[in-house]
C-alpha cells in the first residue's frame, strides 16, 4: 500500500519540511484571501446595496475574528497537517472529521476555481483593451492551476514565497489606488454622495448581504493547514494568522470605499474585476495596468494557497484511510502530497470552466461556513475535555466562550442569509454531505484503524 | 480488555471505485444548481428580449453622475437596463425555510450522535487497549 511505502531505507516515516515562519503564515492566510477584495466582495453591494455591503464587511469580519482567535488556540496545541480536520478527529470523532476534511477540499478547490476563472476574464477584458475581442479565457484557466500544481509539486517553501512577494505586491497596489483618488476631498474624483443611495431592499438586504460578506475574508482559517510544517506553531500560528486579519480588516474597507464611490450600485454588485474597473475609470494606463497585474497576482496567490490547503486536507483524509490510502502518499524528493496535488488539479479546472463565477463562489462560502459551524462546538468541547492546564496549549484565547457563541450566532445568520437568493444550492451541498457521511459510515469507517486516529500525546479526555 | 479492531485491507480496484464514487457524488450534488441558475439566466434573457421597450437613464433612475459613470464603463442605457434591473427576489416560503433549519440542524446533530459513538471506540482502544 501507499502507505507502507512512505518509508525511508532505515523505516523513519517521511515527515513534511519544517522550514515556514510567520512571514509565510501571513503570506498562505492573505494570499488566500486578498483576492476577495480584488472581486466577489463586491456581490453583497448586488444582494443588498453598497451600505449593506459595508455593514457585512465588518459583520463578518467579527464572525472570522471569532474564528481566527478559536484556530489559533487549537492549532497551536493540535499542530499537524490537516488543520480544523485533524483538531476534529481529536475532538470530536471520526465522521466529524471526515466531513471537516471535505468541507476544507470543497472550499479551497471552489475558491481556486473561482480565482482561475477570474485570471481568464481579466485576460479577457486585457485583451479586448489592446484591441482583440472575444478571446477565449480556457487555455488561461487550465494553464494557471497546472502551473500552479506543479509548484506545490516541487515544495513548500518556494509555493509560499511566492505567496509573500505577489501577495505583498497586490496588497500595496490598493494602497496606492487609494491614495489615487484623493480620499480627502469628496467630489474631485469619488462621488460617494451622488452614488451612494439608500438600501434598496431594506434591511433583509443587510443580512442576505452576509453570505458574500464572506468573500473579505474567506480561506483565513488555511493558516493552520501548515501547522506541520511550520518552525514553531505556537508562534507562527497565532502571529500570521491575527497579523492576516488586520490587514484584511484595512484592505476590505478600503476597498468598499474605492469602489463604491467610482460606480453605481447596480454595476458593482455584478462586476467580475471590480477593481480593475475602478482603475479603468481613473483613466490612467499605469493605474490600469497596475490593477490588472494586481488582480492577476492575487488570483494566482490565492489559486496557489487553495492548492496548497486543499492537497493536505485530501492528503490528511488518505492518510487516515478515511479516503482511499493511495492520496496519502508524500513525495521521496520534494516531501509534498504529490498525489493529492494532481488529483484536485482536474476538479479545480472543471468547475472553473462552468463560468458561473457567484455559484462557484456560493459552493466555496457554504462549505467554509459548514467549517465555522463546526470550529463552536469543536471549541466548547476542547475547553471541556481537557481544561486549561491540563495540556500545553501554544496559545490561550481569551472570552471563551463568547467568540464561540458569537460565531455560532453569526454563522445561522449567513445560514438564513444564503437561503435568500441561493436556497437551492444550500440544499443541494447539504444533500452531498448527508450522502457522503452515510456513505463513510457504511463502507469507509471499516478501513479506519480507531486507536490511530488520536495522535496527541495528551491524557484521557474528561468524560470519555 | 478487548483486542484492537484490524480493518481489512483496501484493493486497487475498492480505492479506485471509492474516488470515482466521490467524485460523481461531488459533481451530480454541485451541477444541480448550476444547471438550475443556467436555466433561470435563459428564461430571463428570453424574457428580457421579448419586452423589449425603449429606456432611458431617466426612466432607469439613474442622476447625471451614475450615467456618466456608466458612460465611461462602456454602457449606454439599454445595455445597463440588463444589470438594474436584475434583482432578487426575498419573499420567504417558509416551507422552504423549515425545511432547509431542519436539513441542517438534522444534519449536525446526526453528525454529532455518530461522531461520538465513533469517538467512545477510538478512546477505549487507545487509553484501554495499551
Amino acid at each position: 500500500m501507499a502507505k507502507d511505502k512512505i518509508t525511508t531505507s532505515n523505516s523513519k516515516p517521511i515527515a513534511m519540511l519544517k522550514v515556514l515562519n510567520p512571514f509565510h503564515i501571513w503570506a498562505l492566510g492573505v494570499g488566500i484571501v486578498l483576492v476577495g477584495e480584488f472581486m466577489g466582495w463586491n456581490f453583497t453591494v448586488g444582494k443588498g446595496g453598497a451600505y449593506a455591503s459595508l455593514i457585512a464587511c465588518w459583520v463578518i469580519g467579527l464572525l472570522y475574528t471569532c474564528v481566527a482567535m478559536i484556530d489559533s488556540e487549537v492549532t497551536s496545541t493540535v499542530a499537524a497537517a490537516g488543520g480544523q480536520y485533524t483538531q476534529a478527529k481529536h475532538i470530536v470523532g471520526p465522521l466529524m472529521a471526515f466531513n471537516v476534511g471535505l468541507y476544507l477540499v470543497m472550499a479551497y478547490t471552489m475558491l481556486c476555481a473561482a480565482d482561475a476563472l477570474v485570471v481568464g476574464d481579466l485576460m479577457k477584458s486585457g485583451a479586448e483593451v489592446m484591441g482583440y475581442a472575444n478571446l477565449d479565457t480556457k487555455p488561461f484557466v487550465v494553464l494557471t492551476v497546472a502551473f500552479l500544481a506543479w509548484l506545490n509539486y516541487r515544495g513548500v517553501f518556494a509555493t509560499l514565497t511566492l505567496n509573500l512577494v505577489i501577495t505583498f505586491l497586490a496588497f500595496a497596489s490598493l494602497i496606492v489606488l487609494f491614495l489615487s483618488v484623493d480620499p480627502l476631498h469628496q467630489g474631485v474624483i469619488l462621488q460617494h454622495q451622488a452614488l451612494l443611495t439608500d438600501l434598496p431592499y431594506g434591511w433583509i438586504g443587510v443580512v442576505a448581504a452576509l453570505q458574500f460578506g464572506m468573500w473579505y475574508y474567506l480561506g483565513i482559517e488555511g493558516t493552520c493547514q501548515a501547522a506541520e510544517e511550520v518552525r514553531s506553531a505556537g508562534r507562527s500560528i497565532p502571529l500570521g494568522t491575527m497579523g492576516g486579519m488586520m490587514t484584511l480588516l484595512v484592505a476590505a474597507t478600503i476597498t468598499w470605499f474605492v469602489a463604491t464611490g467610482l460606480m453605481p450600485w447596480q454595476y458593482l454588485g455584478q462586476a467580475v474585476t471590480p477593481m480593475y474597473d475602478a482603475a479603468t475609470l481613473l483613466g490612467s494606463s499605469q493605474l490600469q495596468l497596475m490593477l490588472f497585474v494586481a488582480t492577476a497576482f492575487a488570483a494566482i496567490a490565492s489559486a496557489n494557497g487553495c492548492i496548497n490547503d486543499a492537497s493536505r486536507a485530501w492528503f490528511s483524509l488518505g492518510r487516515d484511510r478515511y479516503m482511499p490510502v493511495f492520496f496519502g502518499a508524500i513525495h521521496p524528493k520534494y516531501r509534498t502530497p504529490y498525489r493529492s496535488v494532481l488529483f484536485l488539479v482536474p476538479i479545480a479546472i472543471s468547475f472553473a470552466f462552468t463560468g458561473l463565477l457567484d455559484q462557484v463562489i456560493t459552493f466555496s462560502i457554504l462549505s467554509g461556513l459548514l467549517g465555522y459551524t463546526f470550529m463552536t462546538f469543536n471549541m466548547i468541547k476542547f475547553r471541556k475535555m481537557w481544561p486549561l492546564g491540563s495540556i500545553h496549549r501554544g496559545y490561550i484565547h481569551p472570552f471563551h466562550p463568547i467568540p464561540a457563541i458569537t460565531l455560532l450566532t453569526l454563522c445561522c445568520a449567513t445560514y438564513f442569509a444564503t437561503f435568500l437568493g441561493y436556497g437551492a444550492s444550500l440544499l443541494s451541498i447539504m444533500a452531498f454531505y448527508i450522502l457522503a457521511s452515510i456513505w463513510f459510515v457504511l463502507r469507509r469507517y471499516k478501513y479506519v484503524k480507531r486507536a490511530d486516529q488520536f495522535t496527541m500525546p495528551w491524557p484521557r479526555p474528561k468524560g470519555y | 480488555m478487548s483486542k484492537n479492531y484490524t480493518p481489512p485491507k483496501q484493493g486497487m480496484f475498492g480505492q479506485i471505485f471509492d474516488t470515482i464514487l466521490v467524485l460523481v457524488l461531488v459533481y451530480a450534488s454541485l451541477m444541480v444548481p448550476l444547471l438550475f441558475k443556467a436555466e433561470a439566466k435563459a428564461e430571463a434573457a428570453a424574457a428580457s428580449a421579448s419586452a423589449h421597450v425603449q429606456v432611458s437613464w431617466q426612466s432607469l433612475g439613474q442622476n447625471e453622475i451614475q450615467q456618466q459613470q456608466w458612460v465611461k464603463l462602456g454602457y449606454d442605457p439599454e445595455k445597463a437596463a440588463t444589470l438594474i434591473n436584475s434583482r432578487f427576489d426575498y419573499t420567504i416560503d417558509p416551507l422552504m425555510l423549515i425545511i432547509t433549519i431542519l436539513v441542517v440542524a438534522g444534519y449536525f446533530i446526526f453528525m454529532l450522535k455518530v461522531s461520538d459513538k465513533q469517538y467512545r471506540e477510538v478512546i477505549r482502544e487507545k487509553f484501554d487497549n495499551k
